[in-house]
Order: structure tokens, then sequence, then C-alpha cells
């Protein structure tokens, strides 16, 4: 009837036996069509692209702590034209915010959360042996390195690189300087690299699951990969299409974001005119809504899987976690003009989306609340992944709360563009989302590598980050509320009223260069323990899920014999049971 | 209804593909007859609300015809179904939202809503 | 190491990988297209005046062009019903068909665009030449697009029906569901842009 039980762990080369080629070091590594490769490429570029969209905001935080200082070292390297004597442009802050920006969210936190981990561990916990097109996945990487490419390359155009904001809006972004156009181009080279990735994983998430894997036996991770997929196949065409628009009014003077009458310096700008500036925040917010949402996502699926290892329980209110977060997806869809309440909207409208803002928020609660409740007579362990994944319940807690009021039409009047939202949205991001997708890092490194993380290295990292995030992030809360407006190069400095809190911009600049500091001991552990990390057997953690099953790293083609799933993927501590867990794949 | 698109063509599949093409010429016809139609209409010159609702209703039709019976959407799985349900959904959210967004907001004089 | 249901399908979706794939595909390409057609309700409503189609495109050449596309969409279907039909030579005229086709329909949007630029008129001269200039012309890149894969299957990528003739066959068709999705969006872009 059914394969044997346990699958056997199988010496490396065995599952190559079929089509045994020996690829060269470039068909390998670098245009290899194997999930996993592709995973670690993604990861590792996104971790890259964090750390340096990361710096772009170490050396903001240096303007907003002591505006118009002379930066030591650092400020003469980077040339007179950005900073005279040291001393940062008003255009170079900008620079550096859109692009932080832009870095973090699509070059960081997206490719290494769905690219990454998605790539790597999806097909694994499903049991499958890659992804449904392995050439269409290289081909993805491929387009999303050409992207990130780009957006770097635009840094060193005359002008600099964009400068109108993560979010280009026009009429600004039509005029700005040649480094918007690179970035059109490369965020169009990014939304195809996402848009492919997501058909794969979609195709692959129902075509390529094991027998015996039905929908509701999926680990929660692989839903939370496959709603997202959902979220980016749908909702980044629509800003493809803005990108090219943008596009024709800079390169082929069209005027589809460009009002009449416009007048620019003191220059009318002779344009056709008539084109609207609202129809760019429209369509840009279509995709920038949902994709908080593939931001968030990926992480609340990392914090699931870890939550229920750790807690050897299986996950309290399964069920109702999976129909949320498959309402929560659909709504997301509609929420968008939340970010557009101060732009003349009549009360009608701004009435139907704060009600399906209000709405949205009900699923995420109770995921939050389903997790936090998974922890409730548990025996917890406390390990490195679990202390992320822990701390992240109260962090992605208060970045969720905050986000309330501005969900609100009327309280958001005070709030919007201040401080308040950027605190709002980095408690989400970075304590909330790196937070898990560090989490992720320390959990499956054993399964990618066949090596264990430092725990020590880990702790500290962890300890590091918890109190510096907090540093940095819970003050702006007291400046947006002062009514400090976020993106002005002088962190709100010649304002009257903000005079009270500006001290808060040296506290958060410290924390920010305190955090940088403990990303340190993360790095050194993440590639001495490559070499020199404890080997890991199969499944360190005495996991449920199929990825346990396979070598630690698995070969090409993943498993010798197909796993089955035979019941669901947290069956821990199952009364009556020989060990504390019941894995899904043995039969 | 798997069988239109799984393996080798047998008898029965010859016959069926018969039925099919049956199918395909009749649509053809369809097709250009609305096109005619449609281009007939639009020099009547009808006030603009009503040309715009003829002229979507008959775009409508045949882009159900070529979707029904040139891409078998008619005897798709539901899974293929479901997908485009949903897409249908946000794709009438992205044309009707931002649309009443403007017609609600309160302008710039000038612009119209 | 095989990837599963690349001919069989699989029992309980009753699909191959590569016709949801295509399927998901163009349900992002609706979104796509969704937005240029949001845009346009936008800058329409938006405009204090608004030519009407006829006023400033060519409708005789758009009807012909349309007449033209909706004729490779047939051609193109009965390409994939000759291979169910294992037909091999019927495909190749077929195909070839809706490649000139294609063809023919860029040859007449050539036209039409070179007479408006000798004209004068551009996308830069009012939004309605610049959402007409946009649409069209990412809607002929999808054309051009869907002729190279079809170019691709009419011939190199036609070995494969001697090796994997269910493959060739399911690719084939993949290929013309994308193709009549291009049809499918010039039959909304046509009355849009040309009669109202």
């Amino acid at each position: 009837m059914s394969q044997p039980a346990a699958v056997a762990t199988p010496k490396p080369h065995d599952a190559h036996e079929a089509h045994h080629e020996e690829l060269g070091f470039w068909r390998k590594y670098v245009f290899s069509t194997d999930h996993k490769v592709i995973g670690i490429q993604y990861a590792f570029s996104g971790l890259l692209f964090l750390l340096f969209g990361f710096s772009l905001m170490m050396l903001m935080r240096w303007q907003l702590a002591y505006p118009g200082a002379a930066l030591p070292l650092i400020g003469s390297l980077l040339g007179e034209a950005r900073m005279p004597g040291g001393t940062m442009l008003p255009d170079f802050y900008n620079e550096l915010g859109a692009m932080h920006g832009t870095i973090m969210v699509f070059m960081g936190v997206v490719p290494l959360a769905v690219g990454g981990f998605g790539n790597f561990v999806l097909p694994l916990q499903i049991g499958a042996p890659d992804m449904a097109f392995p050439k269409l996945n290289m081909l993805s990487y491929q387009s999303f390195l050409l992207g990130g490419v780009t957006m770097l390359a635009s840094f060193f155009v005359p002008g600099g690189a964009a400068q109108s904001g993560w979010t280009s809006y026009t009429p600004l972004a039509d005029i700005a300087t040649t480094g918007q156009t690179m970035w059109l181009i490369g965020m169009v080279f990014l939304i195809t690299s996402s848009l492919l990735g997501a058909i794969n994983f979609i195709a692959t998430t129902i075509q390529l699951r094991a027998k015996g894997m039905t929908f509701m036996r999926f680990p929660f991770f692989v839903w939370t990969q496959f709603v997202t997929a959902f979220l980016l196949l749908l909702a980044f065409p629509p800003l493809e299409a803005a990108a090219v628009m943008q596009l024709m009014d800079r390169l082929a003077g069209t005027s589809f974001f460009l009002p009449s009458g416009l007048v620019v310096s003191g220059q009318i700008v002779n344009n056709a005119g008539g084109g609207n500036p609202l129809l760019w925040q429209h369509l840009f917010w279509f995709l920038a809504h949902p994709e908080v949402y593939v931001l968030i996502l990926p992480a609340m699926g990392i914090v699931a899987e870890i939550i229920a290892n750790n807690t050897r329980k299986p996950l309290w209110g399964y069920r109702s976690m999976v129909y949320s977060l498959v309402f929560l997806g659909f709504m997301s869809f509609i929420v968008w003009a939340h970010h557009m309440f101060m732009t003349g909207m009549g009360t009608a409208m701004a009435a139907f989306f704060q009600t399906t803002t209000m709405i949205i928020s009900i699923p995420s609660v109770v995921i939050l609340t389903a997790l936090i409740i998974s922890l409730w007579g548990a025996s917890i362990r406390y390990n490195t992944p679990m202390l992320f994944a822990v701390a992240f319940l109260p962090m992605f807690g208060i970045g969720g709360l905050t986000g309330l009021p501005l969900g609100l039409n009327v309280a958001d009047i005070p709030l919007h563009d201040t401080y308040y939202v950027i605190a709002h949205f980095h408690y989400v991001v970075a304590p909330g989302t790196l937070f898990g997708l560090f989490a992720g890092i320390y959990y499956w490194y054993p399964k990618a590598t066949g090596r264990k993380l430092n725990e020590t290295l880990g702790k500290i990292h962890f300890a590091g980050m918890l109190v510096c995030m907090n540093v940095v992030f819970m003050p702006m809360f007291l400046m947006g509320l002062a009514g400090v407006s976020r993106r002005l190069f002088d962190g709100g400095s010649t304002y009257n009223f903000a005079q009270p809190v500006l001290h808060w911009n040296v506290v958060s600049s410290w924390g920010a260069w305190a955090l940088g500091l403990f990303q340190l001991p993360f790095i050194f552990n993440f590639f001495w323990s490559l070499r020199k990390g404890e080997k890991s057997e199969d499944n360190p953690w005495q996991a449920t899920t199929i990825e346990w099953s396979a070598p630690s790293p698995p070969p090409h083609g993943n498993f010798v014999v197909a796993p089955e799933a035979y019941r669901g993927p947290y069956e821990y501590s199952v009364p009556g049971a020989a060990k504390d867990f019941v894995p899904q794949y043995e039969a | 209804m798997t069988s239109d698109h799984a393996a080798s063509v047998t008898s029965d599949h010859a016959v069926d593909i018969d039925r099919h093409v049956r199918i395909y010429i009749t649509v053809f016809v369809a097709l250009m007859a609305l096109t005619i139609i449609t281009v007939a209409i639009s020099r009547l010159h009808l006030p603009i609300p009503i040309a715009v609702t003829v002229a979507l209703l008959v775009a409508i039709i045949k882009g159900s015809l070529v979707a029904c019976y040139f891409m078998h959407l008619i005897s798709e799985k539901k899974l293929i179904y479901a997908v485009l349900v949903v897409t249908a959904v946000f794709f009438a959210a992205l044309l009707a939202l931002p649309a009443l967004t403007t017609s609600n907001g309160y302008w710039i004089h000038g612009i119209h809503g | 190491m095989e990837i599963p249901y690349t001919v069989q399908v699989r029992r309980d979706t009753g699909l191959t990988n590569g016709k949801i794939g295509i399927w998901l595909f163009l349900a992002s390409e609706v979104m796509l297209f969704g937005a240029l057609f949001a845009s346009y309700i936008l800058i329409r409503t938006g405009s204090q005046s608004w030519p009407r189609g006829d006023t400033i495109l060519n409708v005789p050449l758009a009807t012909l062009n349309t007449i033209v596309l909706i004729s490779s969409s047939v051609t193109m279907v009965m390409a994939w019903a000759s291979l169910m039909r294992r037909r091999f030579g019927t495909f190749r005229i077929y195909m070839g068909g809706t490649i000139l086709l294609g063809f023919v329909f860029l040859v007449v949007k050539f036209f039409e665009y070179s007479h408006k630029f000798e004209s004068g008129l551009f996308p830069s001269t009012n939004n309605f030449l610049a959402i007409y200039f946009t649409l069209t012309g990412l809607h002929g890149l999808h054309v051009i697009g869907g002729m190279a894969v079809n170019a691709y299957f009419w011939g190199p990528g036609a070995k494969l029906w001697k090796t994997n003739p269910e493959w060739f066959t399911n690719r084939v068709e993949h290929s013309g569901l994308f193709w009549h999705f291009v049809d499918l969006v010039w039959i909304f872009l046509f009355p849009t842009l040309y009669l109202l």
C-alpha cells in the first residue's frame, strides 16, 4: 500500500541515480535550476541588500541627530557633490531616503522572505522534488539580480539615484533626475522576477504536493507563501503599468501624471497637461498595500513553524489561522486608499476604505492571538529561533495596533506623513518581519548547510536587536504625535513645535548605530559556522514537517523516495506516542 | 472532461475534435458579425453613456466567445475558474474604486470629477 | 529527476503544471491591462474635453486589424486541433497562418503609427494620444512576444513533436491561450479607443 515508513538517510549522491551528469561549477552554483541553490542565491543577495539599505539609513541618522554637522571620515569619502565638507546636502538626504525604502522592501525583505525562504523550504515542506518550473525559477532570480544591479547603478548617474521617496509620487518623480528613470527600469525587472516567481510558487503548491498532503495538512508556512504568491501575482501588474506610464511621461513627454498649469522653479512646464497625479497614487498603492502583507505573511509563517516546534504542541486554531489568512489576502486588495486619506477624497469613499481597513485588522488579530495562545501550557524551549519568534509577537502587536489610528480617516489627519507612520510601519517590518526572518535563518541553517549556528552568538544577536529596535523606533511615535513630519532632511530642527522632541533623534541614531554593531556577531556566526559549526543531524529540532526528513543539506531531487503525508503538520506530544513528536512523513 | 487535454488521440477524440472545429467556425462567424455590428452602431454617434454601454456589451459578448470556446473555458477545471473569479473581482475593484474615489472627491477647481 | 504532471494531468486537480502556469500568467496580464483601462477611465473623466475616437484614429484600418486578429485566433486554435488529430503538416500550415496574420496586424499598426507621426501627432501631444499609444503599444509588444513564441513552435521547437508529441501539443495549446488573450485585449481596446 505505502512506501516503507521513515525515509532512510541516503548518501547525498544517491538521489542522482536516474540522471547523473556531474554539473560544472557554473551550472551548479551560478546558473542552477535547483530551488535550493536559487533559494540560497536569493537569501544571500537579500541579506547583502538589507545590510546596504541599512547602511544608507545609518548615514541618514547622522544628519538627523546632528543636522548640518560634518561627518568625520565617511563624509569626505562621499565626495563634494553629495557631502561638501562632510555635511549632507538635502538632495543627498532624499536620495538616501528613497533608496533606503526601495532597497529594503524590494531588494531586501521580499527576496529573502519569498525568494529565499519560499524557494528553499516550500518544495521540501510539501514533499516535492523541486519547483514546477525550475528554469523559470532561475530566470526569476536573474531578473531580480538585474533589477538590483540597475538600482545600485543608479547611484552613479548624474543627479544621483531616485530621490522622490520609495513611493515615487508624481509630478515630482516625473521631473526628477535620471536616477528616477533607472528606478523605474529597475522596478520593471524586480516586478517581472516576482511575477514569474509567484506563478512558480502557486503551480508548485497545487500540483507537486506529496501524496496525502491535502491543503489542510499544509504547514502554516506553506499557506503563507501560497497566499503571498497570489498577492504578488495580482497586485504587482498595476504598478508595472504605472511605471510604464511614468517612463512615458519622463521619456516620451506624455502628461499622464502632469496636471495642467504646472510650474516648476518659477518656470511653466511646457507639457500638454491634463494629467492626474492621483492616478499614480492609486496605481502605486494598489500594489503597495498588498505588498505590506507580502512583507509580513512569510514571517508569520516562519514564526508559526518555530512556535509549534519549540512548544512541542500543535498550533492553536490552525483552521482559524488559515481562514483568516485567506480572508486577509482577499481584503488586502480593497483597502489601499487609506494611504490617500489626505488627497481630498469625499466622506463616502473615505468611509468605505476606513471600513475595509478596520475589517482587515480582524484576521491579523486572529492569527496573532492564535500564535500567542499556542504558547499557553507549553514546555517552551528557548533556543535562538524561538527567542526571535516569541519576540515577534509583541513587536508585531505594537506595529499592528499603532496602525489602527492611521486606518481611521479622521485620526489619520494629524498623523499622516509624520514620524508616527514611520514608527508604525518599522515596528511591523523591522522587529516584526526581520525577527521572523532571522528566526528562520537560525532554524533552517542546519538544513541548508549541515551545520549548526552558535547559540551564544545567536542570543547576543537577539538581545541586541530586541533592545536596539525599540530604542530606535519607540521614540518616533512621540515625535510623530508632536507633529514632526517625515522626510525632513534636518529631522524637524527648524520647527518651533518640534523643539521639545528633537532630542529623540539623537536617541534613535545611537540606537541605529548600536543595532548595526549587533549585526557583527550574526555575520561572524554565519560564515564561521559554515566551516566550523557543529555538524547537524537531519532533524536537529525534532520537528514534524517533511523538510526534516531530507538529508542536511538535501541532495538534488531532495528525496530518494517520494515522501507521503500521513497526518497533519504539528503532531507534537501525541498521547501514547513513543516520542514527543510524530512526523508528518512517518507511516 | 480531462480527456481533451490528455495523451493520445483515440477515435472518440477525433469525433470530439470535429465537434470542436465546427464550434470554432461558428464562433468565428459570430465574431465577424459582432465586429461589423459594433462598428456600424458607432457610426450612429449615440450619446456617450449609451454608446459606452452598447460597445461594452458587444465587447463582453465577443470576449466571452473567445474565452469560452477558443480558450476552452467552458469546460475548464474548477481551480482555473477560482483563479479567474478572484482576478475578476480585483479587476473590477481596480476599475471602479479609483473612479469612484475621484468622483467623490473635493478637487481643485477646474478639474472635472 | 523528473518533474511530474508536465504531460499527464494530476488526478485531483485535473490539470498539468503548464496549464495552471499559463492561466496564472494570464490572470496577471488581466491586471496589467486592467490598470491601463483604469487609467483611461480616470484620465478621460478628468479631462474637460475628449475627442471621439474616429475623429483622430483610422477606424477602417483598425476594423481590418480586428478581423485579422480574430482570424489569427481561429488559425491558432485550428493549429492545436490539428495536433490533437495528429496532423503535423496541417499544424504547420495553421501555425504559419497565425504568425502571418500577426505580422499583417503589426504592419497595419506600423502604418497607423507612422501616419500619426507624420501628421505631428505624438504621445506627448495630448492625453488621448498618450493613452492610445501606450495601450496599443503595450498590446503590440504582446503581439510580438506571442509571435516569437509561435515562431519557435513552428520552427526549431517543432523537434519536440517527434520525441514527445503530447508535451508539444500541450505547449502549443498554452501558447495558443496566450495568443487568444492578446486577441481578447484587442476586442476591448478597439471599441474603447477607436469607437467611443
